[in-house]
Formats: C-alpha cells, structure tokens, sequence
C-alpha cells in the first residue's frame, strides 16, 4: 500500500520513534527507540480488510504515522525526534499507566457504539488540536482536513462527525474552523453506513476527489 | 503502657538540676508535634533528651537506611506512630533497579517487639510484600492506620489480611502503588461488625471490586470521612454509595462514563447535593462533559480539586471552576490548554497550589498542552500562589521573572519544560534568567526543579539566593563541575539534591564532602562521576553511605548512578547483586549449595559458592572467582567452610556494600575469620591467618589494595602472613607471597 511505502521509508531516513505513550518502561533510550521503531513498522494497516473493525490502536497509530509524515513534508530540515529517555518528563509510572489506559479504553468504548463496525476515534484527542490552544508563537494546528481524509483515500470508509446538536455530519461538507469548532466526536464509517447522513453522501465518497 | 514511674525514676539520673519532675517536662514536651522541634529539644541537655525521648509519639524516618530499627525503639520507648520513607525519589520514574531494597519486613519484626500498640504506619517508596502485610495485620491488635504511597510489592491478598485482622482500623490509604491487583474480593473481608473505618482510598486499584461489599461497609462505618473509589466504581454504584455516606468530607468518584438513564442522572445530582461538607473532589476517571454538571452542587466549599485524571478542555474546566469560589488547590491535565488556565487565574482568588500534569508527556510532536502564557494567566489571577508543578513545551525568561513577581510567596516551584536542554523560545537564551529570578524574588523557596537549557549561571544564582531551599532536582543542566559547587556550598538549608544527565563529575561530587552528612541524600546519575570518585569519597566521608547502581554494558570505571546518604548504621546489609559483576565463575571448586538470604527479602536467591578446600598444602589456587561469594549476604555457614579451610576472607576497597556484609561475618571460634572496616579504626586479626584471600569488588590495582594505609588495610596480625591471593573478578587471579 502506497500510504505504508511512504511512511515507511520516512521512518528509515528520520530514525522517528513512535511508541504509545508509557513505552519507556526501563532499558536505554536507544534501546526502547529500536523497539519502538520496529513496532510501527510492523504495523498492518487494516483499513481495506473485510473484517469489522479496524484496531483503533492501529487508526491511533496510523493517524500519529500520518502526522508525522506530514510533518515532514512541510519542514524537511526539522531534526529527528529525539530518543525518549528513561524516566523524563518526570512523571510517575502509577499516572503514566493510569492515562494511557483511559486514553485506550475510551478508544474501546468506541467499538460498543450502535452500529459497531466502525472504528472510533475519541472527539476529545482531536479537540487538543483545535486552532486556539496554541499560542501565538507555537507550531500551528497542522491538522486538517485533507489529512483525516487522506487516511482513508481509496478505502471503503469515509470519516463522519457528530456535531453540537447531535447530527452526524460527513466531514468535508463544512468549513474546517466549523466543523474544528463543533465537532464532538469523530467516527470512521464503512461508505454504506454512511447513506442519509448528508444528500449524496455515497456518491461523494465515491466522487470526492482527495488531495 | 509503659514502665511504672518508680522504674522511670531510677532510669533518669537522681543528682540532675532541673527544677520540677519528669513528668511535667514530659508532659510539656508532649505538646511539640514537629520533628524538627523535637529534635532541636532533645540537643538541649540530657534530662530533655531524655524527657523527649519518652514522651515522642511520632516518629519520622525520612531515610529507612540512615537507622536501624533496634535504635529508634531503644530511643523511643513510646511511639504509637511512625512514618517511613524507603528509596530515591528517582525510583519513581523507574531510575531504581528493581529489587534495590527498602523492605518494610524488618522493622515491622521490630515494631512487634517494642512496639507491640503501633496504632500508625505510613510508608512512602517501600518495598511491602502480602506476608509483611499479614504480619502487621496480626501482630498489632491496635492498629489503626495504614497508609502506602507509591509502594510496591504487595497485592490484593496482603489487603485482605489487613481488613480480616485489623478490627480498629480507622484509615487504609492506598496511593498510586505498584499493587498486583488480583481483583476484588478483599473488601468482603472486612467483617460485618466492623464500623471504625473513617478512611478508605483505593483509587489505585485497576480490577473491579466486590461492590455489595463496599456498599455494606460504607453504610455501617457511620465515621467514613475520606472515600476514595477506584475506577471499576460506576456512576450508578457511586449513587448508591452517596446516599450511604452523605457525610464525606473527601470523595474520589469512580469513572465517570456516561452512561445513565435520565432517572438516575436526577438520583445522582441529588445524591452530590446531600454531600454539604465536601471539601476534596478527585477521581473523575473518563470524566465527559454531559456528566460534570452533577459535581456542581457538591462543589461549594471544596478547597482541594483533583481534575488530573480527567480530560477536560477548557470550557468545561471553566464551568466547573465557576462553582468552586474556595477553591485553594487545583490539578489539572494540560488538555486544558492555556485558556483553561485563564480561567483559573479569573475564578480562584484564593489558589494557593496548581499542578498541570501532560496528558501526553511522551508524544513530542504533539502540539498541545499549557505555555508560558497559561501560568502567566493563573499568576496575575491568583496571587497568593505558593506551590506549583507545572509541565509545558515552551518557556519564556521573560514569564517566569512576571510569575515570581506576582507571586513572590513560592515555597515549591517545580518546573518541568519537557523537551530537555530546551532554551528560552522567544530569545534561545538559556533558562538562567528565569531560575535566577526565582531564587531572587522567592526567599521562602524550600523546593525547586528546574529545567530547560542552564549554564552554570543557574547555579550561582541558587547557590546565592536560595537561602531557604531544602530540595533541588536537577536534569540535563550545567556546564561544567562548577555548577554542582555552587549548589553545595552555597545553600546552607539543603537536604536533598537529585541530579540526573548533567556534566558533573568528580570534583565536583568531591566539593561537597562537608555537606553531605547534614544532607539526607545525594542522587547523581547518568553524570560524568566515576568509580574512582566514589570510592574517594566513601574512604574520605566514613558515616556515608555511598551506593553504585550500574547500568547494562556500561564501561567498569563509570558510577552510572550514584546515592550517597547519611547513616549512623554504616552500609546496608540487603543490597541487590551488583549487576555489573556478571561472571560466574567458579574457583575450581565444586557449587555447594544456595544459602537462604539473611532479611526476608522477596527476589531471587543468589547463588552462593563457598571454597571446598584447598588443591595443594599452603596454596590456594583458582583459576577465576564466582563473584556471587561476595554478595549479600554471606550465612555464617559459608563462613564457618571458609574458617575451616584457614582462608581469611577480606574485603577492601570501599564498597559499601561489602563492607556492611563483612562487618557481620561472625567470628567462629577457630578465629580464623576477621572483619575488615574500611574506615574506622584499625582492626586487630584474634589469630594470624596464614592465607588471605583478597576478594575486590571493583577493579582495582593490587599494589595499591595490598599496602597499609588509608586504602583499608590493616596489617596488625598478619605477621605469619605467607600466601596473598589476590582475585581480580575480571581476571585470572594472581598468587603473591
């Protein structure tokens, strides 16, 4: 798969470690940057598979391996990240776990929703992103919309979102600082699914054409 | 309890000056609660020490290694109380090999002795096992408290013997432990005429508890005060638990997922209305914003909010904050942001504490979390401000002076920028400014952590300033030994210095050789300190403990990580294996048996080599040495083989472990045994062994090992002295007469 080369040949030039959160168990930093390495690497991107449900640790790890990959793309000179080292930030093992584990549960809890075929990505881990919780000096938001659609470019799925008022809204019919703005949750549909939530959705899926 | 006050009588010296009894010197001293006044009490002269020997309740241990239970309980005869703190802060964030130590199990053997009434334990970085737990639990029919934080060792069992046997407790305390969580059914154990409890926090626990269980106990403990519930606690089971216990003062809420019916959402708002006396809210577990609005109404005079599990976003820590006017303490996740905080700065007056946990602290490219402008926002809003954790990606020299300036009353001031080495991102300058700033403008600093890119400046200004300060935690800062020397010589009230990953070596561990035995501890790691520094140091500073933790494959002369700590007990007898010393070998001699370690210290055994006999008359040859034989700890039937085979065993060099270990060697009566202390006086051989075998624990050069002198030697004896083996672990050995 497309998507998989280039990532993955972003990962050999940059040496990027990408590991949940709570990796660095003990071992040098190096070492848990190999392991961290080989772990996405090994990634199998599900998204076309016919079973029902793709990991959504996987959907986690491919949007962070799609965000690095932009980031890349848009600063060529940037360093590679640095190796995590052990035990820094200085935060306790017991609130390390504790976070990783509501941050994977309440990915889980997505599977539960009616119509539990689809993968669920929490609302909330995108809402960190929204334009306005960055300071003025800081990297811009650089997630938009192209990218959660590029995920998926080719595939049977099409992100969908739950606004303020409960509507389940394809993204991509709304401006992004509106749909920044009132998305609460965001949910990957199998196309099918996705009929009545917008006129012609199918159709849009089918025709849209992704950057 | 007590001796009769005749026996009392004739302890105390009968020709003494004071004007009135014991008794009412006592009975004054009594009323001093803090260590520290206690302490300066008992330097008085001999009647208030002893006065306040025997009226002290409470004790503190903030170093479990600096004494020895036998000498706290032959000082305190009455302590009801004792509070006990076991490894390096750093074990925290997993710097601590496993297994280093800190066992509780033998001063509760102690306890159970002299103390026999403890009512009160409190443990803070201990290693705690379920046998040690059951051992409290039976052996203290007045046991009342128990309180772990961040402990480890123990699971769920060890908390089910507690709650069988300890039938007046009134707190059990759980916090942020390594627990083997094997689920449940440890809350059935409480019996069901037990009603004392008044605290119970098990927030820690990951696996679901018995909820009938708690339910009961809840409801029959009419004095619980304190309930704090673990994430498996549902909002629906949190209702029933309310109505329970509608007297809480201190509540931590299970998860709060969304999941009810509109039904029982109104029962629950009800249920957090009835709660009038709430001063402390935590918990929040999976905490979503349709269901905040049910605290609202149990939020009118908390003081204490813990929101750091709980991914909030800004309005919604706004709204929440709006219903909180007495607000004095607030953690918070970074998913806040820097609006969040402003918030915080517009609706809480009275904040004296803020802590800004990061939801993603590992995630680097992440573009989130608080900056300079959010604590900022909270200083100009919240003046009284005194303690503050704050973890952000960028800072400013500039902030952080206008922080200090707003809020010059900072007693902890721990700032975490979490990329390391990171400077200034406005200027690119080094953080020393702001650092400075602080230590200048806070002169009531009793803690503080830096970060960020720091020169040796920083540690001028510290040295300089920071006349107050008590605690430094030190990372990837510095430029050169210079800075560590301004530390030490400057900060006359300093106790615990942590240093990790920055360019300070010898002379610099080396400059603070007075310093230390007013310290508590010393942490150095991942430094450029070596061996032959520390063993400079424990020669030159004997009432230290010097300890060295060795790394993986890191190169022999390095000290990868270094604890240095004061002790009136010398070297510990239960340190781990040296990791480093990793060849097994066997001296040519036959594996006898594995010799059951001397503290009941759960972890692997080590394996124990003992030297059968000689090959030929007058000689010992080896070929290589096990190094195990100089572990932890020697039984005294190993040295009773080595007696009879006429070796002296000897160790020199100034490990501390070795040395504590030696110091036990029994002496059998062949007196062929001998101890060696590095350090202290010169020690005089019973008999003169004709053979001697030098087992070094480092590297070192014989020559140097061998001569008399300040390296540890002593000669006195060992005239009939013929054969010296010396055994380096790296090398074949070499055979001196």
């Amino acid at each position: 798969m497309e998507v998989v080369k280039e990532t993955k040949m972003g990962f050999e030039e940059t040496e990027l470690r990408l590991g949940l959160p709570g990796n660095s168990g003990g071992g040098e930093g190096e070492m848990a940057r190999k392991r961290g390495f080989s772990e996405t690497v090994d990634l199998k991107l599900n998204l076309s598979s016919k079973e029902s449900g793709a990991d959504p640790n996987n959907l986690e790890k491919i949007n962070s391996l799609q965000r690095e990959k932009n980031l890349l793309a848009t600063d060529p000179a940037k360093p590679p990240a640095k190796a995590q080292v052990v035990g820094w930030p200085p935060v306790r093992s017991f609130r390390k776990n504790m976070l990783a584990v509501q941050k994977s549960s309440t990915d889980q809890e997505g599977e539960k929703l009616p119509g539990g075929n689809a993968t669920f990505v929490k609302g909330k881990m995108f809402s960190s992103f929204t334009i306005g919780n960055c300071g003025s000096h800081g990297l811009k938001d650089f997630l938009n919309e192209s990218k959660l659609v590029d995920l998926l470019n080719g595939t049977d799925y099409v992100p969908t979102y739950e606004d303020k008022d409960g509507d389940w809204m394809l993204v991509g019919d709304v401006p992004w600082d509106m749909f920044a703005e009132s998305c609460k949750r965001l949910r990957i549909m199998k196309g099918k699914e996705a009929t009545g939530l917008a006129p012609r959705a199918m159709e849009k899926c089918k025709n849209r054409s992704y950057k | 309890m007590g001796p009769n006050p005749k026996m009392r009588k004739e302890f105390f010296d009968s020709t003494r000056s004071s004007p009135f009894p014991d008794e009412v010197l006592e009975r004054v001293l009594s009323l001093l609660k803090s260590h520290k006044d206690r302490s300066a009490v008992s330097l008085v002269c001999k009647d208030w020490y002893n006065a306040e020997s025997w009226s002290r309740a409470h004790v503190f241990i903030g170093n479990c290694y600096s004494v020895s239970p036998e000498i706290v309980a032959r000082r305190f005869p009455r302590v009801k109380s004792v509070t006990l703190k076991g490894k390096p802060r750093f074990s925290d964030f997993n710097l601590v090999p496993e297994n280093w130590g800190a066992d509780v199990h033998p001063w509760l053997v102690v306890f159970a002795a002299k103390y026999p009434f403890l009512e009160e334990l409190r443990l803070k970085r201990m290693a705690v096992s379920d046998e040690s737990l059951e051992f409290l639990a039976i052996n203290f029919p007045n046991f009342k408290v128990l309180s772990l934080l961040s402990c480890d060792g123990f699971s769920t069992d060890g908390l089910a013997a507690i709650a069988t046997h300890c039938k007046n407790l009134t707190q059990l305390d759980i916090q942020e432990n390594g627990i083997d969580d094997k689920s449940g059914s440890w809350l059935s154990c409480f019996p069901e005429n037990f009603t004392s409890l008044e605290v119970l926090n098990f927030a820690n626990l990951n696996t679901d508890v018995n909820f009938d269980a708690l339910e009961r106990l809840v409801s029959r403990c009419k004095s619980l005060k304190v309930l704090k519930a673990s994430k498996s606690i549902s909002l629906e089971h949190l209702q029933r638990l309310l109505v329970c216990a509608p007297q809480l003062i201190e509540l931590g809420t299970g998860s709060l997922m969304p999941e009810l019916t509109a039904c029982q959402y109104a029962q629950l708002e009800n249920a957090f209305s009835q709660l009038k006396n709430l001063s402390t809210l935590s918990g929040l577990w999976e905490a979503s914003a349709p269901y905040l609005p049910l605290l609202y109404p149990a939020c009118t005079n908390l003081t204490f909010l813990n929101l750091s599990y709980a991914f909030l976003q800004s309005h919604e820590l706004e709204s929440l904050l709006c219903q909180c006017p007495h607000l004095r303490r607030l953690w918070v996740l970074d998913t806040v942001g820097d609006k969040g905080l402003e918030a915080v700065g517009s609706n809480c007056p009275l904040l004296e504490e803020l802590r800004v946990f990061p939801a993603d602290p590992f995630d680097e490219e992440v573009v989130h979390g608080v900056t300079e402008a959010g604590f900022l926002a909270v200083s100009y809003g919240c003046r009284r401000l005194h303690y503050v954790l704050y973890f952000c990606r960028q800072m400013t020299n500039a902030a952080v002076a206008t922080i200090v300036q707003n809020c010059p009353d900072f007693t902890h001031f721990r700032l975490c920028i979490m990329n390391p080495g990171q400077p200034d991102y406005l200027t690119n300058e080094p953080m020393d400014e702001a650092f400075g700033a602080v230590v200048r403008t806070c002169t009531k600093l009793q803690r503080l952590s830096v970060s960020g890119l720091l020169t040796d400046l920083t540690f001028e200004y510290i040295g300089q300033y920071a006349k107050n300060l008590e605690t430094l935690s030190v990372a990837f800062a510095g430029s050169s030994d210079r800075g560590m020397q301004c530390m030490l010589e400057g900060c006359p009230k300093l106790r615990k210095l942590e240093i990790r990953d920055c360019p300070f070596g010898n002379a610099a561990l080396l400059s603070g050789l007075e310093k230390y035995e007013s310290m508590r501890s010393l942490w150095m790691s991942a430094c450029n300190v070596t061996m032959n520094g520390c063993r400079l140091l424990a020669r030159e500073m004997p009432r230290l403990n010097v300890e060295v933790m060795k790394d993986d494959g890191s190169d022999d002369s390095q000290a990868d990580k270094v604890y240095v700590y004061r002790s009136v007990v010398g070297p510990r007898r239960d340190a781990p294996p040296c990791k480093w010393m990793k060849q097994a070998a066997v001296m040519g001699h036959q594996r006898i048996k594995i010799h059951p370690t001397m503290n009941c210290h759960p972890g692997p055994m080590h394996p124990v080599k003992v030297l059968q006999k000689q090959e030929a008359p007058g000689h010992l040859t080896c070929s290589n040495l096990l190094s195990s034989i100089i572990r932890f700890p020697i039984s005294s039937s190993y040295v009773h083989e080595l007696a009879n085979n006429g070796v002296c065993l000897l160790t020199c060099l100034n490990d501390a472990y070795i040395l504590g270990m030696a110091k036990d060697l029994k002496r059998e009566s062949s007196g062929a045994i001998q101890t060696c202390e590095h350090g202290g006086g010169p020690v005089v051989p019973v008999l003169s062994p004709t053979r001697l075998l030098v087992v070094p624990t480092m590297k070192f050069k014989p020559e140097i090992g061998l001569r008399s002198g300040r390296t540890g030697l002593r000669w006195a004896g060992f005239s009939k002295l013929r054969n010296i083996f010396v055994v380096n672990a790296w090398e074949h050995c070499v055979s001196r007469t």
